[in-house]
C-alpha cells in the first residue's frame, strides 16, 4: 500500500514539475549553456585582447605575471594569447567535424534506411565495417602518411573515422519512423521523397541529431588533443591540443611549469562538462523514463 | 542463417582493413621509401642500392599493383608481416609478441576491474535514484570530458613528481631487472603499473556507471520487479536477481567489445607513462616512419577487435534470446 501511494504521489509531482516549465530549461542545461556561451566568446572576442601568440621573446618559463598574466612557454611565448587562439583553433575543429559527422550520418543513416533495397544494405554494411575498424590506430595510420596537415585535414580524418556509430542509431530510428501511419499517409498522398525526408522524418530525428552535434564537438575536441599530444595533429594552427603537446615536448610537467599545461587541459575540461550538461538535459527530452524527479522528504523516509 | 551473415561481414571488415593497410601508403601523398631515404642521409651519404632495397622492404617488388596486392595478402597468409626499421633487423612478429604481453597484463586487467566496479556503483545508482550515490553520475562525466592524457599527466605530476610515490614511467625497473619470471620482477612490474591502472580507472569508469544506472532506471518499472516487489523478497534479492540480472545485458555486449579494445586502446597511456606495450611499439614506430612495424601493428589490433565483436555477436544469442527471435 505504502508503494502504490508512493508512486500515486511520485506522478503528481512529475505532472507539477512538467506544467510549471518546459523540461529543458532546468539548471543543468542552463549552467551548460552558459558555460558553452562563455567558451565560445572567449575564442572569438578574446583573440582581439591577447599579444601575439607566436611573438618569441627572452622572458622564457616565467610564472604568471603584470605582463603576461598566465606566464609564458619555454620559447617566451605568452600562455593567454596562446589559449586564445588555442580555443579558436579547438573550437573551429569541433564544430566542423560535428558538421561534417551530421552530413554523414544524415546520408548514410536516414537517407539509406528510407530508401531501402540494395542502398540501405550496402550502406549498413559500410557503417558496420567502419564500426569495427579502430578509430584511433586508423588515425594515427593516417596521420602519419600525410606529413603536413591542415586544420581542416585533422578535421577531415577525425570525422571520417568517427560517424559510423551514429549511422547506426540514426538508422534503427529511420526505420521505426518510416513505417509509421503518418509516413504512409503522405507517401501515399503522393509527397515526394525529399519532402516526406526533411518534413516528416527529420522533425522527428532532431534530438537524436543535436545529441550526436554535441558528442561529435567533444568528441573531435578530445580526438585532437590526444593526436596532437601524439605528435600528428595539425602542423599550421594552434590549438589547446597543440600547446599540451609542446608543453609536454618542452618537459613542463618535470620542471613544475604548471601554468603551461594546467591551462589548456582545464579548458578543454570545462568545455566538455558544458557539452556534458546540455548533453543530459537532452537526454531527458529523449529518454523522459531518465528524468530524476525529487519527491518530497517524508516519502523518501518511508521509502527505505 | 543469421550467423552466416554475420560472418561475412566480418569478413568483408577484414578485408576492407587489410586493403586499407595496403592502400593508404600507396594512395596518400609522401613515399615511405623518400621518408626513410631522408632519414638516413641525414646520418651519411647512402649509395643508390638502397633505394632498391628500401622498396623491396616495403613490400614493392615491382609489377603492377594487384601483383603486389597478392604478394602482399600471400605474405599475410604466411605470418610474414616484414621487417622493422625501428629494431632493424628484427623481423615485425617478434616485436609485436615482445610488447603484447605488456599491453594484454595491465590494460586487461583494469578493463575487467573498471567493468566489475562501474557496474556496481551503476546498479546501486540506477536502484537508489535520487540519492546521494545517484549524484556521482554527473561527476564521472564530468571525468570522461576530460582528455585521458591530461588526467594522466596531473596524476603523473601530483604522484610521480610531487609527491614521489610511483616511478614516472616504464614497465619495470630496469636497473635491476631483466624481465624473467621471478618474484622479485613480477613485484617490480606491478608496482610500475598502478598509477596507469589508476589514472584508466578513472577516466573510464563513468561510462560503465552511467550506463548501468540507465538501464536500472529503465528495468526497476518492469512488470516483474514490481511483481518480486510485491511477493516481499529481500530488497537485496529483487535489485541483483532480478532487476541488474537483465539491466546488464547491454553492458555485457560492451564489456567483450571493450575486450576487443584492450589490445590497441592505451595508445596513449603508453605513451605519458613510456609503457613497453603494443601502443608505444605504434607511436616509436610512426616517429620513425617505420611502415612495416605500423602496418603489422594496425592489422594485430584489428583483427583483435573484429574478433571480439564476433564473440560478442554469438554470445548475445545466447544469453538473451530476444535478439534471436528479431534479428
Amino acid at each position: 500500500m505504502t508503494q502504490l501511494v508512493t508512486a500515486e504521489t511520485a506522478v503528481a509531482v512529475d505532472v507539477a514539475a512538467a506544467r510549471s516549465r518546459p523540461h529543458w530549461i532546468r539548471p543543468k542545461s542552463v549552467i551548460g549553456g552558459v558555460i558553452i556561451l562563455a567558451v565560445v566568446l572567449f575564442a572569438v572576442v578574446g583573440p582581439f585582447f591577447v599579444q601575439d601568440p607566436h611573438a618569441v621573446s627572452s622572458d622564457g618559463l616565467t610564472g604568471p605575471s603584470a605582463a603576461h598574466l598566465l606566464g609564458t612557454t619555454n620559447t617566451g611565448t605568452d600562455v593567454l594569447a596562446q589559449l586564445a587562439y588555442g580555443a579558436r583553433g579547438s573550437l573551429t575543429i569541433g564544430i566542423l567535424v560535428a558538421v561534417l559527422i551530421t552530413i554523414l550520418t544524415s546520408v548514410f543513416g536516414v537517407a539509406g534506411a528510407y530508401v531501402g533495397g540494395a542502398v540501405d544494405d550496402a550502406f549498413s554494411l559500410l557503417s558496420n565495417v567502419l564500426l569495427v575498424i579502430p578509430g584511433l590506430p586508423l588515425m594515427i595510420i593516417i596521420g602519419a602518411y600525410v606529413q603536413h596537415k591542415s586544420l581542416w585535414m585533422v578535421a577531415l580524418v577525425i570525422a571520417l573515422t568517427g560517424w559510423a556509430g551514429g549511422a547506426r542509431v540514426l538508422r534503427a530510428q529511420t526505420l521505426s519512423l518510416r513505417s509509421r501511419d503518418y509516413v504512409s499517409a503522405s507517401r501515399v498522398a503522393g509527397e515526394k521523397m525529399w519532402r516526406i525526408l526533411l518534413v516528416e522524418i527529420f522533425p522527428n530525428l532532431l534530438p537524436v541529431l543535436s545529441s550526436g552535434f554535441v558528442f561529435g564537438v567533444v568528441g573531435a575536441i578530445l580526438a585532437e588533443a590526444g593526436l596532437s599530444y601524439i605528435g600528428i595533429g595539425a602542423s599550421d594552427s594552434i590549438t589547446w591540443g597543440t600547446m599540451l603537446a609542446s608543453a609536454q615536448a618542452g618537459q613542463a610537467l618535470l620542471l613544475g611549469a604548471w601554468w603551461w599545461f594546467v591551462p589548456p587541459g582545464v579548458l578543454i575540461a570545462v568545455l566538455g562538462c558544458g557539452f556534458a550538461l546540455v548533453n543530459f538535459a537532452l537526454d531527458e527530452v529523449i529518454n523522459p523514463r531518465l528524468r530524476t524527479y525529487r519527491m518530497p522528504r517524508q516519502d523518501r523516509q518511508e521509502r527505505r | 542463417m543469421h550467423l552466416v551473415r554475420k560472418l561475412a561481414q566480418y569478413l568483408v571488415a577484414l578485408w576492407v582493413a587489410l586493403t586499407l593497410n595496403f592502400a593508404l601508403p600507396r594512395l596518400l601523398p609522401g613515399d615511405p621509401v623518400d621518408a626513410v631515404l631522408s632519414k638516413l642521409q641525414q646520418q651519411g651519404p647512402v649509395d643508390p642500392e638502397s633505394r632498391h632495397a628500401l622498396e623491396v622492404l616495403f613490400g614493392n617488388t615491382g609489377g603492377p599493383w594487384w601483383q603486389q596486392y597478392l604478394d602482399y595478402l600471400a605474405g599475410i597468409a604466411h605470418g610474414d608481416l616484414g621487417t622493422s626499421v625501428t629494431y632493424f633487423p628484427t623481423p615485425v612478429t617478434t616485436v609485436i609478441s615482445e610488447s603484447l604481453p605488456w599491453t594484454l597484463v595491465l590494460v586487461g586487467m583494469v578493463t575487467v576491474l573498471t567493468f566489475v566496479l562501474g557496474t556496481a556503483l551503476g546498479t546501486i545508482a540506477g536502484w537508489r535514484r535520487g540519492t546521494w550515490i545517484d549524484s556521482l553520475v554527473p561527476a564521472t562525466t564530468v571525468l570522461q570530458s576530460i582528455p585521458y592524457f591530461w588526467v594522466a599527466l596531473i596524476f603523473l605530476y601530483v604522484f610521480g613528481v610531487t609527491l614521489g610515490w610511483f616511478p614516472l614511467g616504464g614497465g619495470y625497473d630496469s636497473n635491476e631487472f631483466v624481465p624473467e619470471l621471478s618474484f622479485a620482477f613480477i613485484g617490480s612490474a606491478a608496482y610500475y603499473a598502478i598509477l596507469p591502472a589508476l589514472t584508466i580507472l578513472v577516466s573510464a569508469i563513468g561510462g560503465w556507471l552511467l550506463g548501468m544506472r540507465n538501464m536500472m532506471v529503465a528495468v526497476r518499472s518492469e512488470d516483474y520487479v514490481v511483481a518480486a516487489e510485491a511477493k516481499g523478497l529481500r530488497p537485496l534479492r529483487v535489485m541483483t536477481m532480478y532487476a541488474a540480472r537483465n539491466a546488464v545485458l547491454p553492458s555485457v555486449a560492451g564489456f567483450a567489445i571493450s575486450l576487443g579494445f584492450v589490445v590497441g586502446g592505451s595508445l596513449v597511456m603508453e605513451q605519458v607513462f613510456s609503457y613497453p606495450g603494443i601502443g608505444r611499439a605504434m607511436l616509436q614506430a610512426v616517429s620513425n616512419s617505420d611502415y612495416a612495424l605500423m602496418q603489422g601493428l594496425f592489422l594485430v589490433i584489428t583483427v583483435s577487435v573484429l574478433a571480439a565483436n564476433l564473440v560478442v555477436d554469438v554470445l548475445y544469442g545466447l544469453i538473451d534470446p530476444r535478439t534471436r527471435v528479431h534479428a
